[in-house]
């Protein structure tokens, strides 16, 4: 089940759209009746080990999104379904023979008694590409989100490529979680003391839909030298950690992981 | 801009608002070694200035601009993930806001004092006291642009004894992106609240956490 890539603007660039939705499929399980996509974002079910739960992995993410890409994700956990979405390789961002960014716009719905959890694998902005990111997600009351979000600025000892990223969560039709990063060459001030200094991994672990039975005692603490772990205004808890590359990163944001029972 | 005057006193550090018991995060980054020189100050500065600097000066410029001040209050919340630097920018506000009230009487003033008395996010605070002073979004942003960069510049001047000359050309060398940072600010909020700038500095929201919980520190923040 694919839907071909929309027109592409111009022949170096692609547009592209996967949409994934989860309902409860009445036997204690969850359905996918959604489940489309090709090329840079193709979505497909996979074994999942939480019987609960759908489980759908992103493939083929490797080879974009370049320069002037334009590519879109729609993913809907209905009332009281159960899904996780996760990611076969790094996406690399790479440079494209337009000087225009790409774009990769992500939205995540979560409905009353649902649970979703958005595990890509990490972003890898290659030097010379330029993309901005935004992921909006829309949690109603009662439903429960988890989001890493895991970006490498350069492959091993190579320069970045500008990376401009926002993650905009609202709980119950209110604002919950706004945040933007602009990271990499041309972005003031990037990789002084108060933004990366001098780390090349930056990551978050966001767990929406928080009580204090779940994440124990909701306190500030930090989590070793360049991490911390801060509940929010909301029912909401945030993990941000700086690392010098992905796998110190991952390590950090793993162990928050085990932060819920989710 | 009604008059400039006001401006200056609004930004003055000598404006009895407690700025000066802030360093913007430059306390725990020269612990951490990060900030050793005044090149290095420059750096933290331009990264400070383009993120929570920006998402102030927006804040603030909305505020000025007529928005719904506690619909503000709650982006700002949204734009704040450590609880260090809640309390920070609300314990700020509150500052301001019996300063701004003697200051620049007015009832929106009174209003967001009577409905958040604990004191709500300084850069609204910020805003609000501009509008009552006469001043405009541009005004207001401009404040909160610079004094994202002027604390930490004046506090790591008495944390690494750095000299204060050198520390007030780092100010000056910043003050076109300063401008740029307002301007783009005052234009952000004529659209809409959910859409100002939540830009961000992650090693200033880890390491506020972490000198919160310091025994001995000399600046509150």
């Amino acid at each position: 089940m694919t839907e071909a890539a929309a027109a592409p603007r111009s022949a170096a660039s692609v547009s592209a759209r996967a949409r994934i939705t989860a309902v409860p499929d009445g036997r204690g399980g969850t359905a996918l009746p959604l489940l489309s996509g090709a090329g840079p974002v193709a979505p497909r079910r996979t074994r999942s080990a939480d019987p609960a739960a759908a489980r759908v992995t992103l493939v083929g993410a490797m080879s974009a999104p370049l320069s002037g890409d334009r590519l879109a994700l729609e993913v809907r956990a209905e009332a009281g379904a159960a899904l996780r979405v996760d990611g076969s390789a790094a996406t690399l961002a790479l440079p494209g023979r337009t000087a225009e960014p790409a774009r990769y716009d992500v939205r995540l719905e979560v409905g009353e008694g649902g649970r979703l959890h958005w595990l890509p694998e990490q972003l890898v902005s290659v030097r010379g590409s330029r993309l901005r990111q935004h992921l909006r997600a829309e949690v109603a009351r009662g439903g429960r989100l988890v989001v890493r979000d895991e970006q490498v600025l350069g492959r091993a000892g190579e320069e970045p490529g500008r990376l401009s990223s926002r993650l905009t969560v609202r709980y119950g039709g209110r604002p919950l979680f706004d945040q933007q990063l602009d990271l990499g060459p041309g972005a003031p001030g990037w990789d002084g003391g108060a933004v990366l200094g001098g780390h090349r991994a930056v990551g978050q672990l966001l767990l929406v839909g928080t009580e204090e039975r779940d994440a124990g005692p909701l306190l500030a603490r930090p989590l070793g030298e360049s991490a911390v772990v801060t509940p929010l205004a909301g029912p909401a808890l945030l993990v941000t950690a700086v690392a010098p590359d992905a796998l110190r990163l991952r390590h950090v944001l793993d162990t928050a992981l085990t932060f819920t029972s989710w | 801009m009604s008059g400039a005057a006001a401006l200056l006193v609004l930004a003055d550090g000598r404006f009895p608002a407690g700025g000066h018991a802030h360093s913007g995060g430059a306390e725990a980054a020269v612990r951490a070694g990060r900030v050793r020189s005044a090149s290095d100050l420059a750096e933290f500065c331009r990264g400070r200035l383009h993120t929570a600097g920006l998402t102030a000066a927006a804040l603030a410029a909305a505020a000025a601009a007529g928005h719904d001040p506690l619909v503000l209050d709650e982006a700002a919340d949204a734009r704040t993930p450590s609880p260090a630097l809640r309390r920070t920018a609300r314990r700020l506000g509150r500052q301001l806001m019996r300063a701004a009230r003697a200051t620049w009487p007015g009832p929106d003033l009174d209003a967001l004092a009577a409905a958040r008395p604990k004191g709500a996010h300084q850069p609204v605070v910020l805003g609000l006291a501009a509008r009552s002073a006469g001043l405009g979004p541009l005004d207001a942003a401009q404040a909160a642009a610079y004094e994202s960069i002027s604390s930490p510049a004046t506090a790591v001047v008495r944390l690494l004894s750095l000299d204060p000359l050198e520390a007030t050309a780092v100010l000056a060398r910043l003050a076109p992106a300063a401008d740029e940072v307002a301007r783009q600010a005052e234009a952000a909020a004529q659209g809409a609240v959910e859409e100002l700038p939540a830009a961000s500095a992650p090693l200033l929201e880890i390491t506020a956490e972490q000198h919160a919980a310091w025994q001995v520190r000399l600046f509150a923040s």
